[in-house]
This record gives structure tokens, C-alpha cells and sequence, in this order.
């Protein structure tokens, strides 16, 4: 704020110089300034700027008096002065003022981020016991991602999968990986080696009773050779039946002991208890998967730490991923939530979060060939509708809060990864001169 | 809005619980009043002159916090702005992100007729109703007055949808005005070089105004700050849309940082945002990365606050996900996830017909639904109560089980045996695992569906009737 200063106390001011020359000078009344922050209508700045005009008057003046050369700044600074001033009309007439108002702009940080979410790390190395090259760590937000608010400490990171079977999948995905669908392992050195993933998802859905029902100790032999064949760090995954899972990722958490992987998933529906000490025992984390409740996720959560003791620094939640279309608005705005929660403090709910993107291949807008509704208009070449569909359902739960996503097609993760890291701040491009957009030959 | 709680506007209201307004009570209106979905003016009451203070009070502390700003006229006008939340489940966004798709004043003619049409006409159905495009932003990019406004003529011969006129030269936007002011159209935009004579021009026609101060808050908040001395409230403030990296960062933060002082009483600035997502196109040169890149920064800014944007590309592989996140964003949050539970008549079932059999989330719902009203499939919809989860999801947690489906039936008071010739369920492609199951519950003989709903017209083509045993 700048300090104001009555007219009255510059006259104390001169008295105290004792300046006789003064006496005759009539100030009348104390007024004081502070235009800033205020909405005026044209005519009570005018009368505002009238006053403001007199009274400056007034005070050069008084500084003529004490001899300082008036005249030579104001004509330096402001043309002539003595013209005889516009009249009201004349200005109300013009829309324009001749200067913008000065303002700054001032926002506050959101006070109420008081709690850190936490950090999960993902991986070991050798010096830890495990046999990854990198570990990767998740979390540790103040703040709503890639916010002005608080620096976000890790940036977005994404797992791709791979099956342990040919599975079924949008033809656009699947070129990309016609030549490894048979090796788990080939496949997932080609994701890492070719598609830049940072992690790999096995999916033991082999194992499903309805499916080929192979065995866990057989399932488990896949992890190994894709632990054997690429260094970055896992997430296990069963096939999903409530039935086999525990079984499944029991024996794959002990055949990955020490390499920390992400077991996925626990659940309320199955035995959660099993999973959980399956990743304890052998020093892994745990995927906590409920379907776009936040009371339940609250729930699991509380039930695998003080039930089953699970370390809060081994916890990711996975609150369910609807793709763009099939119920993005309850999958986003449930994420949402659950990190305002976290950063204000419901210390259930302060957990990284992890997404299965590839749910976005479910939505036919990115694999059907055309629109199966009459009056749509065409649709499009379908090969470019699915990767921007996968990116856009990335896209908003990474605005949520989300940390880790699950990711198929090689285009989605380039792009994905190169958006979320602008936004994180660690993507350099040349900067664009957008003044004089508009005239742009596009 | 200044209140939070239906007693702060209930003071204010008549209290006579008259009934005019359609609400039983003065206090269920004061509820809808602060929920939003209802107007004040739905009062007759506090319409009457002894009532006048009243009204002026209660009308000043329900009024959104963002400012509204319409563009356009008649049926096709749009609304932007009137938020009152940072985030949706607070409440809920109001109007929509306009998008806008965009047309040049050096366009061949039919390029620009064939354009217009596309943008006008582009349709995605999605329950129940078709998502489109909202306004056309023409750009002058001669330069030439007489050239800018000959198009805008064009464009206003084609179509009634809103327009934004785009130019930083002010003599352009006058030419332009001067044949489609009375559309009440957008004018694109007032900069720290030109403000002066474009705010004569925005006051001239009466029409709003777009205030543009690329990477420049300070800027952007004295134009603000200008024009509203100046008498002009029907702002729309675009901090600029840089596409690329720790340029788009700064531009993220700068939208939030807008609507944050916004939402929390900076009425100086509280004005709907613009996003021009277009400037990807000084970036990528091929189209698909250009539409890729647009779509990116569209997709953030129809979530991260912008309340109008301008875009370029009308590639189907653009507009179908912008669209759909424009809707996903401004989606009530309030309204049920839920269809009740129950067996629905699509079209004129007879005995003959199938029996389908879904769940009541009412995405899923509507999309089959939809897929088969669309191809004139009668038949019978079973919606079965999953808790509002979907079929996949459902199958996987538990929600969706052979038991649940016989007690849909029965609650429904649907008969198989009585109500059709073939006894037969069809069941959805992604719940195949039940099949077993729902035959030993329900004794009915059960077919598998395709996993989409969309593939429905050529299964039935190969599998039904259903063979008979």
C-alpha cells in the first residue's frame, strides 16, 4: 500500500520549515487518495480527476514557492500545462481513456492443502536387493498437479501391458504388437525399448478358470522371464477373477521377492487379506481397486493398513477408469475428490493413484469402424479416434491427481507422456510468438 | 453467488408460500435458488413494486460470481461464464464451453460454404440427444476490410449460429461489425496496442469483447479494469494459449489463477475465460499432429476453465473427443447415475422379440438404448440393478450375477415362459462368464450378445430367431 498523506500534514510540514510565503496558499479540508480497486463510472472520474487536477495544482504551487523549477517537469513530463482543461462532455463523449488503469493481478495459494500425499517408490536395485535399473517413485503432492501452488515432486509415469496370452484388442493396437502377442517377454522388452513405457504390466489373464485356468506356479514362470527381460519396474497383475487372484499373485509376489513390484489388485470382493500379506511378506505394494466410491476406496484402504498392516509408503489406489464417453465425469470428479480430500487431510485417502487407461479401448469411438447410430456424421478414420481417445481419458484423470497410468497404444503414451510433462514443466520447446495468431496461414 | 444456505435467501422472499413459483413452500424456492435451478423471477411475488428491495437485495447475493456473457442471437445463442465453484461436484459448471471452429476471409467460396455446413452439421449422438459445434469464429487474415466483411456475410447467409470476429485491426472488426452487429456478435480482441479504438467500436455496436494479453496478468486485469470504467461489462479475458512446453505450464497456471481470483470475489477480473487451443496449428505442420495437440490443449481447457475456445481443425477425430469432453465436464454431477430398474419396451415388442439384458447405469442403459431404437430393434430391456455400475465392471465386482438378473425379472413382473415364444435371455457379450449360471437360475435358455451394444443390428442378423433346441 503506499502511504497516504493529508494536505493538512504537508502544511505542518511547512510550518515547521517556518515558510512565510505559504501563509497565503488555502488548502481547504483533508482529502485523500486511493483510486486503486475501484469500478468508477466516467463522470465520477472525471469529477475525481478534476479534483486530483486541482489540488496538484495547488501543490506545485506551493513547490514554485520553495523554488523548484515546476514549469520545466511538467512541460518535460506532460506538454503544456496551462491549457484550459476538457469539459465534462468532452470526455464523457469518448469512450476511450487515454491510459489503462494500472492494476496487478494477486491470487493466494489454496490454504487448505495442508497434507502431503505420499510417497510410493516402485522398483529396487541391485543396492536394495532388487535387480531393476531404475526405481520409480509416486506421489508426494501439496497440491492439485502441476498447480502454481506447491512444486509437484514427481512427474506422471506409464505402465503398458502386456498379456500373457493373445487377448483380444482394438486393431489399431493390435498391429503394433502382431510380432510379440505370443512372447510376454519380447513383448515387454518392446514396449520399454521401443514405446519409451517407464513400467510394464504382466496381466496373468491366462490364469482365469473360464480362460486357459493355468496354474499360479505356471503363471508365475511368466513373471520371470519378464523380470529376465526387462529391468524397468513391474506391476502383476491377475486376470480379475475374485476367485484365483489370490492364489495368482501370491505365488508371483514371491517368485518377484525383493524387486518391489505393485501387485494388482486388491478388492473388496475378494480376499484382500491374502494379497495383502502376499506384498508384505515379500516387500511389494498393493493396488487398492474399488469402483468409483470414494466411501469405499476410504474402506479398503483403512482395512489393508490396520488390518492387514500394510505400510502407508505401499499403497496406490485405483478408484476405477471410465473412458471419455462411458463415464469420464464419474471417474474424473471421483479422482478429484479423493486428492482434495488427501491434501486436506482425510489421511484415508492420501495415496497416489494409478489408472487403467487402456479402458478407453472399450469405448467404440475408438475401435469401431463407423457409427453404428444412423444420423451421425462420419465418424472418421477409426486408427486416429483411439489414441486420442486413450490420451483424453489419460488427459482429465491426470488434471484429477492421477500418477500412474496403464496404457496400450504406443502414440497415447508418446503424447500423454509429452503433455503431462509440459505441464510439469520439464518439456522444453522453443518458445511461440502467439501475439498475431489470427492471421495465421493454417 | 454471496450466500450458501436456503435460509440467507429465504429472508427475502414473500413467505406466503403462495405456490406460484411451483414449489409447495418459500423455502423449497430458496433451496432451488441456491442450487441454481431456479430462477428468481420464477417468484411473481417479489416481482411487485413493494417488494422491489427485496428482489434488487436477493438478486445482487444469488448472482454467479464469474459474470455471464451472452453471444449471439435467438435460438442459437449462447451463454458463457456464471460459474460459482472451482470444482464440479461443489455444485455443478454452468454453460458449457463454447466451441468454436473457424473460417478465414481468404477462403475460396465453396471451401467456405462446405466448411460452414460441416461445422453447423457435425452430429455425435449420445443419450438421447446429439452433441454439436457452437459458434464460428471467422479471421481476417487479408487484412482487408471490404474482404473480412464480405465473408462475414457469407458465413451469416449460411448459418444463425454465433459468430466471433477475429482481427486485431480495428478498421477490420469496424467493417465486420457493420454487416452483423444486430447477431450480437463476439469481437476478437482488444490488445495493449489497439485497446483504444477497439473499445469505441465494442461501445459503438454494443457487442462484447475479448480482451487478450498473452502471458500477461497484469495486462489482462488493467484492460479489465479500463473497459469496465469505460462502461463495458461484457468482457471475456484471454490470457493467451501458448501450445508448447513451459510456455503451456505458465498458460495452465494462468487459468487457474484467473478463476480461482474469480470464484474467490476479485470482481475485476471475474469475466469467462477464452482458450485458443488454434495455436497448436503455428506448431505442427501435418494435420493429424496439429488435431492431436488441439485436441490436448482443448481437452485441459474445457476442464481447466475456459469458457469459450477457438479451434481450427474439424477432423472427426478432433471435434468427437472435444465434444464429448465439453459434455463430460459440464454433466450435472447431481443428476442420478441410475435408471430405475425394470423391464423396458423398446419400440413394439411382440413374443417374438428378444429379451436383452443390461444394467441400470444410465450410460449403459441409454447407449443400448439408443443402439437399438436407432435400427428399429423391438424388443424387451432388461435393466438390472448393478448399483448404477456398468456391465463389465459390474460382472468383475460382484453386481451384475445370474441370481440378480432372475430377481430383475421377477420384480418386474416379467414373464419369459408367458411373455415370449423362445424363453430365451439375451445376455451382454462382456457378462459371457454368467451364462452358465443365469440358465440353472432362471431355466431359460441364454444367448451371448455381442460385447457392444453398437454390434447388436448384425449379431441379430446371424442369431436370431435363436435356434431352437
Amino acid at each position: 500500500m503506499t502511504k497516504k498523506m493529508k494536505l493538512s500534514d504537508l502544511t505542518e510540514m511547512l510550518k515547521d520549515l517556518d515558510v512565510e510565503a505559504l501563509e497565503g496558499v488555502n488548502i481547504e479540508g483533508d482529502i485523500e487518495f486511493d483510486v486503486s480497486g475501484v469500478g468508477l463510472d466516467p463522470n465520477l472520474s472525471y469529477a475525481l480527476g478534476y479534483e486530483a487536477a486541482q489540488v496538484s495544482l495547488h501543490i506545485a504551487n506551493i513547490a514554485k514557492l520553495l523554488g523548484y523549477p515546476v514549469d520545466q517537469l511538467f512541460g518535460a513530463s506532460m506538454g503544456a500545462v496551462g491549457q484550459e482543461a476538457p469539459s465534462a462532455e468532452g470526455i464523457a463523449a469518448k469512450t476511450g481513456l487515454s491510459e489503462l488503469a494500472s492494476s496487478s493481478f494477486e491470487v493466494s495459494p489454496v490454504k487448505e492443502w495442508t497434507h502431503t500425499i505420499e510417497e510410493v517408490t516402485l522398483g529396487a536395485t541391485s543396492s536394495d536387493g532388487g535387480s531393476r535399473g531404475n526405481t520409480i517413485t509416486l506421489g508426494g503432492e501439496n497440491a492439485l498437479p502441476y498447480y502454481f501452488d506447491a512444486e509437484m515432486p514427481h512427474r506422471n509415469y506409464v505402465t503398458m501391458d502386456v498379456f500373457d496370452l493373445p487377448i483380444s484388442m482394438a486393431k489399431s493396437v493390435r498391429t503394433n504388437y502382431e510380432d510379440v502377442m505370443d512372447d510376454p517377454a519380447e513383448w515387454a522388452k518392446k514396449v520399454v525399448n521401443e514405446y519409451n513405457a517407464d513400467m510394464v504390466t504382466i496381466h496373468l489373464v491366462s490364469t482365469d478358470p473360464n480362460i486357459e485356468d493355468t496354474s499360479a506356479k505356471e503363471a508365475s514362470k511368466v513373471v520371470e522371464d519378464v523380470l529376465q527381460a526387462v529391468d524397468v519396474p513391474l506391476v502383476i497383475g491377475g486376470s480379475g477373477n475374485p476367485d484365483k487372484d489370490p492364489e495368482v499373485l501370491e505365488k508371483a509376489a514371491e517368485v518377484a521377492e525383493g524387486e518391489r513390484a505393485l501387485l494388482a489388485s486388491a478388492s473388496l470382493n475378494l480376499d484382500y487379506e491374502r494379497i495383502a500379506k502376499a506384498a508384505t511378506d515379500h516387500g511389494h505394494a498393493i493396488l487398492s481397486w474399488t469402483q468409483l466410491e470414494i466411501n469405499a476406496q476410504k474402506e479398503l484402504n483403512r482395512k489393508l493398513m490396520t488390518q492387514c498392516n500394510v505400510p502407508r509408503d505401499s499403497i496406490l489406489m485405483d478408484p476405477t477408469t471410465a473412458a471419455l464417453g462411458y463415464g469420464l465425469d464419474y471417474a474424473y470428479t471421483n479422482m478429484e475428490r479423493i486428492r482434495l480430500a488427501g491434501l486436506t487431510g482425510d489421511d484415508e485417502l492420501t495415496f497416489p493413484m494409478s489408472s487403467g487407461t487402456t479402458n478407453a479401448w472399450g469405448a467404440r469411438e475408438s475401435w469401431m469402424k463407423e457409427s453404428p447410430i444412423q444420423n451421425d456424421s462420419d465418424w472418421g478414420p477409426r486408427e486416429y479416434r483411439g489414441p486420442i481417445w486413450e490420451i483424453s481419458t489419460g488427459l482429465a484423470l491426470a488434471l484429477a491427481g492421477n500418477d500412474l497410468f496403464m496404457m496400450m497404444h504406443p502414440t497415447s503414451v508418446q503424447v500423454l507422456k509429452e503433455a503431462t510433462q509440459s505441464l510439469f514443466g520439464t518439456k522444453e520447446a522453443e518458445d511461440i510468438d502467439i501475439s498475431n495468431w489470427i492471421g495465421a496461414e493454417v | 453467488m454471496k450466500i450458501n444456505s436456503p435460509l440467507q435467501a429465504y429472508k427475502y422472499l414473500p413467505g406466503d408460500n403462495c405456490g406460484i413459483c411451483g414449489e409447495s413452500t418459500c423455502m423449497a424456492f430458496a433451496s432451488r435458488l441456491i442450487e441454481r435451478s431456479a430462477e428468481l423471477t420464477d417468484c411473481e411475488p417479489i416481482l411487485r413494486d413493494d417488494q422491489k428491495k427485496n428482489f434488487e437485495n436477493l438478486q445482487e447475493l444469488l448472482r454467479p460470481e464469474i459474470r455471464e456473457v451472452d453471444i449471439g442471437v435467438g435460438d442459437k445463442a449462447v451463454t458463457i461464464g456464471g460459474d460459482d465453484v472451482l470444482y464440479r461436484h461443489k455444485l455443478t459448471f454452468f454453460n458449457k464451453t463454447v466451441l468454436t471452429y473457424d473460417v478465414w476471409d481468404t477462403m475460396d467460396e465453396n471451401d467456405l460454404a462446405e466448411r460452414v455446413d460441416h461445422i453447423e452439421n457435425f452430429q455425435k449422438f449420445y443419450v438421447g440427444q446429439f452433441l454439436n459445434a457452437d459458434a464460428i469464429a471467422i479471421r481476417s487474415v487479408s487484412d482487408e476490410p471490404s474482404q473480412f466483411s464480405e465473408t462475414v456475410k457469407k458465413v451469416m447467409e449460411k448459418t444463425n449460429l454465433p459468430i466471433v470476429l477475429c482481427s486485431f485491426n480495428p478498421e477490420v472488426l469496424r467493417a465486420g461489425l457493420e454487416v452483423s452487429s444486430d447477431r450480437n456478435p463476439l469481437i476478437y480482441a482488444a490488445n495493449k496496442d489497439n485497446w483504444q479504438e477497439v473499445a469505441d467500436i465494442a461501445n459503438d455496436y454494443g457487442v462484447p469483447v475479448t480482451l487478450f494479453a498473452p502471458g500477461d496478468l497484469d495486462l489482462l486485469k488493467s484492460m479489465a479494469l479500463t473497459f469496465t470504467k469505460m462502461g463495458m461489462e461484457n468482457l471475456v479475458l484471454d490470457p493467451g494459449t501458448y501450445p508448447t512446453g513451459t510456455q503451456l505450464r505458465n498458460t495452465f497456471n494462468n487459468f487457474i489463477k484467473l478463476r480461482r481470483a474469480g470464484i474467490n470475489g476479485d470482481r475485476e477480473i471475474a469475466f469467462p475465460l477464452m482458450s485458443v487451443p488454434l495455436t497448436s496449428w503455428l506448431v505442427y505442420e501435418d494435420t493429424v499432429n496439429a488435431s492431436y495437440w488441439e485436441t490436448v490443449l482443448a481437452c485441459t481447457f474445457i476442464i481447466k476453465y475456459g469458457d469459450i475456445m477457438l479451434l481450427h481443425s474439424t477432423e472427426p477425430y478432433a471435434m468427437l473427443p472435444e465434444l464429448h469432453m465439453r459434455d463430460t465436464i459440464y454433466t450435472d454431477p447431481r443428476k442420478p447415475v441410475m435408471v430405475d430398474p425394470g423391464v423396458y419396451e423398446v419400440g413394439s415388442p411382440t413374443a417374438d422379440s428378444p429379451v436383452i439384458i443390461t444394467t441400470n447405469f444410465a450410460l449403459t442403459y441409454y447407449t443400448v438404448e439408443s443402439d437399438l431404437a436407432s435400427n428399429d430393434i423391438d424388443c424387451y430391456l432388461a435393466a438390472i440393478d448393478t448399483e448404477g455400475i456398468g456391465v463389465e465392471a459390474a460382472v468383475a465386482g460382484g453386481q451384475l450375477t445370474a441370481s440378480k438378473i432372475k430377481k430383475g425379472l421377477e420384480e418386474s413382473e416379467f414373464d419369459l415362459k408367458e411373455q415370449t415364444n423362445h424363453k430365451t435371455l439375451v445376455l451382454p457379450g462382456l457378462a459371457a462368464r454368467l451364462q452358465g449360471d443365469v440358465e440353472d437360475e432362471t431355466g431359460a435358455n441364454v444367448v451371448i450378445g455381442p460385447a457392444d451394444s453398437g454390434r447388436i443390428p448384425g449379431w441379430m442378423d446371424k442369431n436370431w430367431p435363436p435356434s431352437t433346441e
